[in-house]
């Protein structure tokens, strides 16, 4: 419950501004928190006077933290390959590891994988536990749940990492609800915290104008989703040893979900989540038809396009060629951003790009903030120069 | 068909700004809407409706002006709207709201489909939907584009991919989530604004639907908010000078320098 | 300003006001570049209950009256002057129906555009019948069961693009106006045709075209009141729908003051917003008091109009002028204000401009109009001396 102290009260209003659900109001020069409060926590730092006390009551079922062991990463694999979202949990997962001094496994499911176990041993994992089943070759959300659920249950892991794919976004709560654990989406940062060993979890929220830590005290496992991109895998090491363990599960039947066709149809030139250059466009490209330099740029570079929230929503490029919060994020080794100011949602999807160029007019758009290199200027005199010189000199 | 469409309440901008000072938040315009992707939510479940007959249901949990919101959605076709509002239902994470919403479609006579927007603007989460299915007992798909066909207990649809769609069939009851690419929501009508003002939310409590307080709210929630801050980025770009010309020059000095750029045929 | 308006009548100006907003604002520039005519503007007043709202319930309609008819059109207009008209020229179109039709005409034609299926469209001016409405030479003839029609009709809007006209004929050439009669003709008659689509300065998201009647057979049925009525059909249904027309500029006005308003906020000159110059700033005031007077006249006139006032002409003129006169001078201001950007066509305001003339100009010139007042005014103190 959050509760107001009143002796430490000075009724400054701050909490009041810091509430994004308007639920905190000033009454005798004191805080009141109102019945629209969903305890967010929101207000507790941005107090002064440590006058907002936030306490969770202590949940009465406990659990046996100490039965759990392990960190286990989803192993989702698409037409019989390993997804690369998979070993850059395994990089992250490698560093959770080694600070708990705990193994970290991956769970893969499908049907003839035997030849990807070493693979992942040399990208950090000590175990593999392997499920073959010819149910198992496409994703089933059923089917998936149950097999991982009975892994989990019968080894215990206390963290599971899970891509943050259509897939991972549709597993990983399913198996949470079903195992009564707590689950934090979109995680960009995790770390161990040291005194109590529970997982910290980042992420943006409120639209990515604020960072939120979450942790999962009473319950296990701590599950995160990660989207692709957010975490780097280690260099490949195949003299690495692991273990494969292939378990003994129930394939379940009497399936209530079957998937009776897959359609491919994304065949851009590049592929926007692949590219090593992105070249995207925001609202200070001015109307759509001047979208054609960036993507003039982008075929000189062979890179793909990208775009903010703002012109896919204005309807001038598709949607799947946004970046950011609710878009894709990328993680090119040059990222372009021409005439995009940098809020935070498009930086939530980019700003793991090695080098960022920022193009704008405005000296002081947050995007110069995150930017290797930047131009103040007008993006529609620089690109057509870009765009000449690229041409002259590749 | 009885379908029951889960919405939320959502501040009408994720552009909310942060005064870095104070290290809070400025509300502009930030007026509460329901979550857009839920918007698609009830045009599906009411086209559905209009094709086989049966009702649809709203169902929301939060705070009694939510009301107001759902009353709102019987303007564009929706039969019932029921509203969760407590406070112990307050700050529950997604597994706290599945449980609550499940509980209380437990109570309901009879439901055929659940839909679901694929995600809220505010949280970005995508859990509530599938979460629920489980606390049902149900199957569930994400990101709906199209349902294809659906029957008495059969549904078969197109989910979008990471790289294209998929085919699903499903038994029914059963929890979809929905993308926008899905309909085209229709405006509200003057006849249904009129039907609106006449209907009465339900609003029920933790009591009312026979919740156990223990797994509602932030006591039935395993995850907590130890920290909110403001992101920081270090400044460090080298900035380059002179006319357009002379400043696409030096970047492109400096990148093929690094061998970035390459060309393709 | 509150103007009481009956919830009803709030719920209609907000949806109407969803619709400029959310699916007419983003097109309206397009449209009126490429002269699109709005069809699916159409459906989704359709979807809202709109297109009735001044139709009697019994009809599929909401019972409301010029007033609702006015709300809808301002609303529109904020956003679009030109798609506006497709709505109101239907009113204007269904109006002679609404007062003069029969059970069976009315049963016949107004649910289907009540729901939004079916647009209408009024007949009267031709080459020779502008302000002199008297100069119709379109005639009708009748032969057995039907009456034949030939002539031309000028500048009607909606032509081609309604289903339904109500047309202004000649039955008795001897009687002059009181040889007129009023006929309703739906599309696809034999014999009837439509030339081609005028290139106008403005509201180019209407659609303007002459309708060629070239022994174009209608049943007998299709006559409105009776044989000589025409004239007063026509000058009743114009007292009714020049409200709209006022609305419309009230409309188009409040569109360009918004946008003046708000580019005067934002744009920076000699280091400061432009808003803070005095000289703008009792710009932007003048302009405010125009708009609100007008609206306040037009609202006014409507309830006057909507209570069975027997004596409405000299009201629904006055409105129309104010309204219209007002409309030009505040999108002209509003141009002004925004300078080399308002008189660019990338952005609305110049087309602003360019579709608050024919409000002016159309359902009687501002001069005609200027006589009906002076007329009434003379007559009503005649009336006064005995």
């Amino acid at each position: 419950m959050i509760n107001i102290i009143d002796e430490k009260c000075v009724g400054c209003g701050v909490c009041v501004s810091a509430c994004p659900f308007d639920a905190i109001d000033i009454k005798d020069d004191k805080a009141v928190i109102l019945d629209n409060c969903t305890i967010c926590g929101s207000c507790v730092s941005s107090c002064n006077f440590d006058a907002i006390d936030f306490q969770k009551e202590e949940s009465d079922d406990t659990i046996d933290k100490s039965e759990y062991h392990g960190i286990w990463v989803f192993g989702e694999q698409r037409n019989n390959e390993v997804l690369p979202v998979v070993f850059e949990l395994l990089g992250e997962g490698r560093k959770l590891a080694e600070e708990l001094a705990v193994p970290l496994s991956v769970v893969l499911m499908g049907s003839n994988l035997a030849d990807k176990a070493h693979t992942l041993i040399s990208y950090g994992a000590d175990n593999v536990y392997m499920v073959e089943d010819e149910s198992l070759e496409t994703y089933n959300d059923q089917s998936y749940t149950d097999i991982f659920t009975q892994l989990v249950n019968t080894y215990k892991p206390e963290i599971i990492l899970i891509g943050a794919t259509t897939y991972g976004r549709s597993l990983a709560p399913r198996i949470a609800s079903r195992l009564n654990t707590g689950l934090t989406a979109d995680c960009t940062y995790l770390s161990i915290d040291k005194e109590t060993g529970n997982l910290m979890q980042t992420r943006p929220a409120f639209g990515g104008n604020l960072m939120a830590t979450i942790v999962c005290p009473d319950r296990r496992p701590q599950m995160s989703t990660v989207r692709p991109k957010v975490m780097k895998p280690i260099e490949p090491d195949s003299t690495r040893t692991g273990e494969v363990i292939r378990p003994n599960v129930n394939i379940p039947e009497n399936i209530k979900i079957k998937v009776i066709d897959q359609v491919q149809t994304l065949c851009e030139k590049v592929s926007l989540t692949e590219a090593d250059i992105i070249v995207a466009g925001g609202r200070g490209m001015g109307e759509p038809k001047n979208f054609e330099l960036v993507k003039e740029l982008a075929d000189v570079l062979g890179g793909a396009v990208g775009a903010t929230r703002a012109t896919v929503d204005a309807g001038w490029i598709d949607y799947s060629h946004q970046v950011g919060q609710t878009g894709k994020t990328v993680g090119p080794k040059v990222y372009f951003a021409c005439g995009i100011s940098g809020a935070v949602q498009h930086l939530a999807g980019m700003s793991s790009s090695d080098i960022i160029i920022a193009i704008n007019k405005d000296a002081d758009a947050p995007i110069f903030k995150v930017a290797t290199y930047g131009i103040v200027g007008d993006v529609l005199e620089v690109l057509p120069e870009l765009i000449k010189e690229f041409k002259g000199r590749l | 068909m009885d379908i029951i469409v889960c919405v939320k309440q959502v501040p009408g901008t994720t552009e909310i700004k942060m005064n870095k000072e104070t290290n809070t938040i400025i509300r502009e315009g930030a007026e509460a809407i329901i979550n857009p992707f839920d918007e698609y939510a009830i045009e599906e479940g009411v086209r559905i409706k209009e094709k086989m007959g049966g009702s649809v249901t709203v169902l929301s949990m939060g705070i009694p002006k939510v009301a107001d919101l759902l009353r709102e959605t019987i303007a564009v076709g929706v039969d019932n709207a029921v509203l969760l509002t407590d406070r112990a239902f307050a700050g529950a994470d997604t597994l706290a709201t599945s449980y609550a919403l499940a509980t209380a479609i437990k109570n309901m006579e009879s439901y055929d489909l659940i839909v679901c927007g694929k995600q809220a603007i505010d949280g970005d989460t995508a859990q509530v939907g599938p979460s629920l299915a489980e606390k049902l007992g149900i199957p569930h798909t994400t990101n709906v584009k199209k349902i294809e066909e659906i029957k008495e207990g059969y549904i078969r649809c197109q989910r979008m991919t990471d790289d294209g769609y998929e085919t699903i069939e499903m038994s029914l009851p059963a929890v979809i989530t929905v993308v926008k690419e899905i309909n085209e929501p229709r405006l509200p009508s003057l006849k249904g604004k009129l039907r609106a003002k006449k209907t009465e939310v339900k609003l029920l409590t933790a009591e009312d639907i026979g919740a156990d307080v223990n797994l509602c709210g932030l006591k039935g929630s395993p995850t907590q908010v130890i920290e909110t801050f403001v992101p920081e980025f270090e400044v460090k770009a080298e900035m380059f000078e002179g006319s357009a010309k002379e400043q696409a020059k030096s970047l492109a000095d400096a990148l093929l320098s690094m061998k970035y750029a390459k060309r393709v045929d | 300003m509150n103007y009481f308006l009956t919830e009803e009548q709030e719920m209609i100006k907000e949806l109407a006001a969803k619709i400029a907003d959310e699916k007419i604002a983003p097109i309206a520039i397009e449209y009126d570049h490429e002269g699109k005519f709005p069809h699916d503007i159409v459906k989704y007043l359709a979807q809202s209950d709109l297109c009735g709202v001044y139709i009697e319930e019994k009809y599929g309609g909401l019972g409301g009256g010029v007033f609702e008819m006015a709300l809808v059109v301002e609303e529109l207009s904020r956003a679009c002057g030109g798609i506006a008209l497709a709505f109101a020229g239907t009113g204007l179109g269904t109006y002679p129906i609404i007062l003069f039709g029969n059970e069976e005409q009315k049963q016949k034609y107004l649910p289907d555009i009540a729901a939004g299926k079916h647009l209408a469209a009024f007949a009267l001016t031709e080459h020779d019948a502008g302000s002199d409405a008297a100069g119709v030479r379109t005639t009708a003839t009748l032969d057995g069961d039907e009456y034949v029609l030939n002539g031309t009709k000028q500048w009607i809007t909606n032509g081609g693009e309604a289903d339904v006209y109500t047309v202004i004929a000649c039955t008795n050439k001897d009687k002059g106006a009181r040889g007129f009669s009023a006929f309703i003709v739906e599309k696809d008659t034999p014999g009837f045709t439509y030339g081609k689509k005028e290139d106008k300065m403005g509201i180019r998201a209407s659609c303007t075209r002459e309708l060629i009647f070239n022994d174009c057979r209608i049943p007998k049925e299709n006559l409105l009141a009776r044989e000589g009525m025409g004239f007063i059909v026509a000058m009743k249904t114009l007292d009714r729908t020049r409200p709209g027309v006022a609305a419309q500029a009230v409309g188009i006005a409040t569109g360009a003051f918004n946008a003046a308003l708000k580019y005067s906020r934002e744009r920076e000159q000699f280091g400061q917003p432009i808003s803070s110059f005095q000289a703008v700033q009792h710009m932007l005031a003048d302009m405010a008091i125009q708009i609100e007077a007008s609206r306040a006249l037009v609202y006014q006139t409507c309830r006057h109009i909507d209570s069975g006032a027997k004596n409405i002409s000299k009201e629904s003129a006055m409105a129309k002028v104010i309204a219209s006169d007002t409309a030009m001078k505040v999108t002209t201001d509003a141009v002004q204000i925004m300078g080399g950007y308002g008189y660019m066509r990338e952005y609305p305001v110049e087309k602003m401009m360019r579709d608050a003339k024919i409000t002016q100009i159309y359902e009687g010139t501002n001069q005609i109009q200027r006589n009906v007042i002076a007329q009434e005014l003379i007559k009503e103190a005649a009336k006064q001396k005995k």
